[in-house]
């Protein structure tokens, strides 16, 4: 929770800095707030021209004014869109985001058709977001009467609100372009994303609805914990959960339509969602998935912004899920909870651990057919290699981690002992398991010669408390000694296995 | 009770009066009436689909009520919904969650933190205290997805005791939790009794019924019987609730849907 704090502060200072920024520009300058300058740019974060010699230094050390400001406020974007994406994913309503942000194209056209006849300009920013807001949540209540009204599922509602409004859209962009009156050239952007095109005006208004939208979150984030794990119980302790919900429903409206014009609204919910989902790679707790979804959003969208005003023909879009989709891979791998080499490690690990449970046992149970003390007997690897199907590269493998362990001695004349302590855990691992298989003949009437297999695939995951609960069912609680084997035991003698003491 | 006259701390914890629920127009409570003595321990039994779960939350206010009332110790449950402790079904949220127990179980005091507030020290202090009246205090950073199914029951009612609520509503809080689990909710059940606790329990065990239970209320869509385990738990009441649905109800109902649809 502290950590959480330190994030939503310096997200607060990121958004001073901005703010700083821009008013001594607007104070200098005065830019005019139309979509497309046409002189103040460089040729470099403009998307025309040939693309000549790109100046790498001036972009990625932002010398550039605008640049600076640009890049500043994408990335509160991206930290903004991690942080509410964390909470859309737990919610298990991050589809929505995809049909919002779908939704919102059909608005802008409108809007600026609107305006036009109005006899403004129609690329004014804020009026084409307004018209993306109202008919984003528009298409969003439609999926919401479509469940409601008919009875299907809210996947084919998704499908097709989205589909529908998008065509409409595409449809009225067409019409736009006809129309000829005045610029239209620059609503495409909206679809693929174009951070070039931001005004630092327009940027400094992303970036405070990007805090604005941390704020909340930050402030709730207990009351969005609750809603998301557990809506009905948070319902009876008396939270307001449509409230909650539309809480969270208004900030994805808000960064979704933000981020039309930096990430483009085909790809905005690969912000909503691949930074939240790949945090969850790297913790457990409900703030940290926040946190670095958050600090991926924002790493994504400053990396994507960059290489888009580097190389201008690439729209910013489609650099910023790239880049994401890059750290998602990269946390999938190594995530240092979930990541797919963590889980992979702890896999062997339980693997290895069995092997040598296999091993211990194994020499154990020779020893015992000797009749020997189990820990004086030297036990040949061959013989050893007879009594299991393990390969001998397996058995030479976890003799070592064995011995690694100091469970076993290997001896100079090529057997293997028993340490104290490995006959004591052998002896414990020889217990558990006839207690399983004594188990599985008496009361799941298995035949006692396959019971071995069987009793093989579950030993190694029983639990202290289900160790006493099976001995307390066959009432062998008095033994210490593990009981008598059940069936006949492999010793890998060449002349046959017999049973040794009583049968129980 | 008998000396005093009924004043508002006397009221009875529950009380419901005619109730009705019905999903889609189909009936799933009907006409149900039934008062819970305070410091009880009442089992609700019945087979799947008799509307067990769906009687607590029309109690709880998390489901519309056709007709009927639901008084909770003589007001309203949104009146006196501080009294009031509420274990969900284990299987109602997603075990993958990022979270650990003790994240949940300090869930139960929220309201108490309150709005816009982090939870403090304070009150990590009383769910540890909660998770170690249920003996798990010692998994309190983990999470839950690494607790077994008793632990993860276990660490819902801790949720539910750090609330401090004097009526207890329980949905199945036994299925599927290992001997150890069992024995530890009877254990508690018995103490939280001792406080003067009144607790309602889904329960599916008809064994273990008359052993853990003082009341039973035997629910088949209506209130087939109700009250002390020892009059009311017999097998004539038992084959009523069990054997044969309502078939003539039913029947109605599938019809009215029927026609419906169709239309």
């Amino acid at each position: 929770m502290r950590r959480f704090r330190c994030v939503a502060m310096l997200a607060l200072a990121l958004g001073a800095v901005s703010a700083c920024a821009s008013t001594q520009l607007l104070a200098t300058t005065l830019l005019p707030t139309t979509l497309l300058p046409t002189g103040d740019l460089p040729s470099n974060l403009r998307g025309e021209g040939p693309a000549e010699t790109i100046d790498w230094l001036r972009v990625l050390t932002l010398r550039d004014y605008n640049t600076r400001i640009v890049v500043l406020g994408t990335t509160l974007l991206g930290l903004g869109a991690g942080v509410v994406g964390s909470f859309t994913l737990l919610r298990k309503r991050a589809l929505l985001g995809d049909a919002l942000s779908h939704a919102t194209l059909p608005g802008i056209a409108l809007a600026f058709l609107i305006a036009n006849a109005l006899g403004s300009d129609g690329k004014h920013l804020p009026v084409l977001l307004l018209g993306a807001a109202v008919s984003g949540v528009v298409g969003v209540g439609a999926i919401l009467a479509i469940r409601r009204l008919t009875k299907l599922k809210e996947d084919a509602a998704l499908g097709i609100v989205l589909s529908v409004f998008f065509g409409a859209g595409v449809a009225l962009l067409g019409l736009v372009q006809q129309s000829a009156s005045g610029n239209a050239a620059g609503l495409e952007s909206f679809i693929y994303g174009k951070t070039a095109s931001l005004l630092a005006s327009d940027a400094l208004m992303i970036g405070v609805a990007a805090l604005l939208c941390l704020a909340v979150a930050t402030a709730l984030s207990k009351e969005l914990r609750l809603l998301c794990f557990d809506a009905t119980y948070a319902a009876a302790l008396g939270y307001p959960i449509g409230l909650l919900d539309a809480t969270l429903m208004g900030m994805v409206v808000i960064i979704t339509i933000l981020g039309l014009q930096a990430v483009g609204l085909v790809l905005m919910i690969a912000l909503l969602v691949i930074p939240a989902a790949a945090a969850r790679f790297w913790t457990e707790s409900t703030n940290g998935v926040t946190l670095i979804a958050g600090g991926l959003g924002a790493a994504s969208s400053l990396m994507g912004s960059l290489l888009s005003a580097a190389l201008p023909r690439l729209p910013s879009g489609a650099m910023i899920v790239l880049v994401s989709t890059a750290l998602f891979v990269l946390s999938a791998t190594v995530g240092t909870r979930r990541g797919v080499l963590r889980r992979w490690g702890r896999r062997r690990r339980f693997e290895r651990a069995i092997h040598v449970e296999h091993l211990l046992r194994a020499v154990y149970e020779i020893a015992e057919v000797a009749g020997a003390g189990a820990e004086r007997l030297a036990v040949p690897i061959d013989r050893l290699l007879r009594v299991r199907s393990w390969s001998s590269e397996r058995l030479r493998a976890t003799i070592a981690h064995a011995q690694r362990e100091s469970l076993v001695q290997r001896l100079t004349q090529g057997g293997v002992r028993l340490t104290e302590r490995g006959s004591l855990e052998a002896e414990r691992l020889t217990r558990q398991h006839r207690l399983w298989e004594l188990y599985l003949i008496t009361h799941a009437d298995i035949a006692p010669a396959r019971v071995d297999r069987r009793a093989d695939a579950i030993e190694h995951v029983l639990e202290p408390e289900t160790i006493a609960r099976l001995e307390r069912l066959l009432e062998s609680r008095t033994t210490e000694a593990p009981p008598a084997s059940p069936h006949a035991l492999a010793t890998g003698t060449s002349h046959g296995s017999k049973t040794p003491g009583a049968a129980p | 009770m008998v000396t005093k006259p009924a004043d508002k701390d006397e009221a009875l914890p529950l009380s419901v009066h005619d109730l009705t629920v019905a999903y889609h127009r189909r009936p799933v409570l009907w006409d149900v009436a039934f008062n819970v003595r305070p410091g009880r321990l009442v089992a609700i039994i019945g087979p799947n689909g008799a509307g067990k779960s769906t009687l607590i939350k029309a109690a709880l206010d998390l489901t519309p009520r056709a007709s009927g009332s639901v008084q909770v110790f003589g007001g309203t449950y949104r009146a006196n919904r501080h009294r009031v402790g509420y274990v969900p079904q284990r299987e109602s949220v997603d075990w993958d969650f990022p979270i650990s127990a003790i994240e949940v179980v300090a869930m139960g005091l929220y309201r108490e933190v309150g709005w816009f507030r982090r939870v403090g020290a304070k009150h990590r202090l009383k769910a540890l205290e909660a998770l170690d009246r249920v003996g798990i205090a010692d998994l309190a950073d983990r999470q839950i997805s690494q607790l077994s199914g008793g632990q993860q029951q276990r660490a819902f009612l801790a949720r539910a005791l750090v609330q401090n609520a004097d009526l207890y509503f329980m949905d199945e809080p036994f299925a599927a939790v290992d001997a150890a689990t069992e024995s530890a909710i009877v254990d508690l059940l018995g103490v939280m009794k001792q406080e003067g606790k009144t607790t309602l329990v889904v329960h599916h065990d008809l064994h273990t019924v008359p052993a853990y239970f003082d009341d039973v209320l035997l629910l088949n869509m209506r209130v087939v019987a109700s009250g002390p385990v020892n009059e009311v738990f017999t097998q004539d009441n038992l084959q009523k609730t069990y054997g044969g649905r309502l078939t003539l109800l039913d029947e109605a109902t599938q019809a009215v849907l029927r026609r419906e649809r169709s239309l």
